[in-house]
Formats: structure tokens, sequence, C-alpha cells
């Protein structure tokens, strides 16, 4: 039974379709993500990364084509699709006046049943210095906000991560606790979908790019 | 491993809007100080004369409760949206209508409750009969959650926009008029020492339907938003 439900948990987009005022953005665009694949969407600025995302997530609607979760267009499986999704978008959907723990304290009650890391391990797995999950997130830099809104990720066993610039800020050993944490994601069976204009190492893992224009 | 469930996910965001309206009293206070300013000055701009005050008096303090809760309907959703909070929420699994009652919810706590507690002072400024204070405050009780659910479906819609202050009170203050009426009216007539069981079963009713139907139109109203 176990096996049957792995093999059916796939990420399909078919022909999308999305316009921004009279010019399109993409079109057409159809992949498919099963467990452990990863996708890197590429493209310049202003050519659509975040608009994909965001219709990939259910935020937007696009304006032609369909996003399935299991099969399923994701609005009829939604509570389903939205507990298997973590989606950390450019900014960081964090408050500045909380602290990191109020944060992903607040982040974990929100994002459904939730069989991940307690809020304090995920912010000790990122890196935030000892000390710093007590401040409020205006005292932080913009690489330890970010390493914040990452720890989102680890507060659940969301299937699918949907990562909208997530190197942004960081430095190199924040990007390469990026690049580990999405290479131990796709080894446990997860996706990602993620835009960036670093290069990456995500040796063994399978990953494929879409090119946005 | 920690528990996670709607009714915790409710109970959290309501402790989280607390916490931060804790965070940013100054904030807070704007709209109690607008509310006791317009009702402290207004004798100094009619004259002090008791019979005056005591006619104008629900109507005054109802008309400064309505704009001082319409300053701050825009806090409901501006920060959320603007930091990504927002986003956040509508990709929770949980109904997106129950979280923004928790957000309405904790909108009325730190505007309209406070409005409540004052009342009765200002009640007394204006030479209001005890009679009318019990009314107005039965009538604040009911219509201003009225007022916080309403707005949020405003806010909702104009949240998205860069100068959507106007296009929100136009919005809102038709939806307000009912409530108005009805509430001033209430106090006016109780004052006289006429029943007003209609006029509160009205306000009554008004609340119910707004607590059932307006969670969903602002729900409905952030998802185009966020489109």
């Amino acid at each position: 039974m176990i096996d049957n439900r792995e093999r059916t948990i796939r990420f399909d987009a078919t022909g999308l379709h999305c316009m921004r005022e009279e010019r399109t953005l993409f079109d057409e665009l159809s992949f498919s993500l099963g467990p452990g694949e990863l996708l890197q969407v590429e493209g310049c600025n202003g050519s659509g990364k975040t608009t994909l995302l965001r219709v990939l997530c259910g935020l937007k609607r696009p304006d032609g084509g369909a996003v399935l979760w299991c099969g399923e267009a994701i609005d009829a499986v939604f509570p389903d699709f939205a507990a298997q999704l973590a989606y950390v978008a450019h900014t960081p959907g964090l408050k500045e006046s909380l602290t990191p723990l109020e944060n992903l304290s607040m982040a974990a009650a929100l994002g459904g049943p939730r069989n991940g890391m307690a809020p304090e391990d995920a912010l000790e797995r990122l890196g935030l210095p000892e000390g710093h999950e007590e401040l409020p997130c205006y005292k932080l830099s913009a690489g330890q906000r970010r390493r914040v809104a990452l720890g989102r990720l680890l507060l659940s066993s969301a299937r699918l991560w949907i990562l909208d610039e997530p190197f942004t800020a960081l430095d190199v050993s924040g990007r390469a606790l990026v690049n580990k944490l999405l290479l131990e994601h796709a080894a446990r069976g997860g996706m990602a979908i993620f835009t960036t204009h670093h290069t990456m190492d995500l040796e063994g893992a399978s990953v494929r790019a879409v090119h946005l224009s | 491993m920690h528990s996670s469930s709607l009714p915790n996910a409710f109970l959290s965001l309501l402790r989280r809007d607390l916490l931060l309206a804790y965070r940013h009293r100054a904030q807070v206070f704007n709209p109690l100080i607008f509310f006791t300013m317009v009702v402290a000055l207004f004798p100094l701009g009619v004259g002090p004369e008791p019979e005056l005050l005591r006619t104008m008096g629900p109507g005054l303090i109802w008309i400064a409760a309505l704009l001082a809760a319409m300053l701050s309907l825009e806090g409901i959703f501006r920060s959320d949206f603007d930091d990504g909070s927002l986003e956040q929420l509508a990709l929770s699994p949980y109904p997106l209508s129950i979280l923004v009652l928790a957000k309405v919810l904790a909108h009325w706590l730190i505007t309209g409750l406070p409005l409540i507690v004052l009342a009765p002072l200002l009640g007394l400024l204006l030479h209001l009969e005890p009679r009318g204070i019990g009314l107005l405050l039965t009538t604040l009780a009911l219509g201003t959650p009225v007022l916080s659910l309403i707005g949020a479906i405003g806010v909702a819609l104009t949240v998205g926009l860069r100068q959507g202050g106007v296009l929100l009170s136009l919005l809102v203050i038709p939806l307000y008029i009912p409530v108005l009426i009805f509430a001033a009216g209430a106090v006016d007539k109780g004052a006289a020492g006429l029943d007003v069981t209609g006029q509160v079963a009205m306000l009554g009713a008004f609340l119910a339907l707004a607590t059932v139907l307006a969670p969903l139109a602002t729900a409905a109203a952030l998802r185009i938003t966020l489109d």
C-alpha cells in the first residue's frame, strides 16, 4: 500500500500559460516531478520566475493549463496539497518585531499536521548563533533573517519545497547549508522547485531545469 | 513533534496579533485618542448645555467609534501583506476564513474593546442617563465587532492597491450605516424610556450574520488580492 502511494506522489504542471499586461511570460510550460527530483527555474530578471512559483503554489491562477498534485488539480485537493507544501518566498514572511522562535512557532501552528523538527532545533540547524533566537527579527542581519525563513522548511515533513531565490543574502556557509538541505530532502524522496542565480552543487540528485525567456 | 490543529492555529494567530499589538503600543492608542478627543472636544464646539449634549450624545459617540474603527482597519492585513505573512496564511492547510476570524477577533480586542471600556466615561461627560449608558454599552458590544468584520472585507479587497485608503472608506462606510442607525436609534429611544428590543435584536442579527458571512467574503477577497 505504502509503495503504491509513494509511486503516485507526483507534482505536474501541464500547459501552463501566464500573461502579464499583454506580454506572455510563459506558454505551454509543462513538467512533471516525482519523489527525489529537483527542478531549477532559470531566467533573467523579470522573466516570470516568481510568477511561475506563485502559480505552482496555488497563490496565483494561471491564464491557462493546470497544476496537479498526485494527478488532481491543486484547488480540488487544496488542504492536502498545502499540508505537503513549504513555500519560502522572496519576502521572508517574518514579523520584524517577533523573535525567530516566535516566528517559527507561528509557522508550525499554521502549517497543519507537523512531524518535523521543533522550532528551536530548526534554528540551530540553520546556524542561527546561540542567543539570537530570542532577539526581535529587526535586529538580525538580512542573511540571518533568510536563515530563519528557511527554518520553516524543517518544521514539517512537507514533500514539496518551493523556494524563491533561497540564496539571497546568504554567505558561503549559508549557501552550502541550503545546498546540503536540498540534497538531503531529495534523498528522503522530497521534491523541490527553486530559482537562483547562483551555481549549485547538486551532485547525486536528479536535477532538471526549465528556462523562461 | 508539536500539537497542531485548527484550534491551535486559531489561538496561535490570535496570540501573535495581540503580541504584535503589544509591541507596537503607540499605534494601538492612536484610534483611542482620536475617539476620546472627538467626544471631549464636542461640548467645546457646540456649547455645554446638558439637554443638547444628552440628545446628541449617543449619535456622537457612535460616529466617533465608527471613525476610530475606520482609522485602525488597514492594520488588519497591511503588515501581513507587506512582509509576506499573508501568503503563508493563504497556503496554510486550514480554512483561510477561520484564520481570518482570528485576525478580526484580535483587531476587535485591540480597537473595539477599549472603546467599550471608555464609553461610560464619555457618556457621563455628555450627561447621558444611566439607562442610556447601559444601552450604549450594549449597542457598542454588539456593533463594534460588526465594524471589524465588515471592515476586514474592505481591507482584504484594497490592501493590494498602492492607494487603497480612499477606496476603503467608500467601500466600507455604506455598509456601516445600518449599524449606526440601529445603534444610535436604540440608545436614543431607550433614554426616552421606549422599548428598544427590536433595535437591539437587529444589531444581534447583524452580528450573527457578519460573523458567519464576513470571514468567508474576506477569505475570498484575500485570494483575489494575492492573485
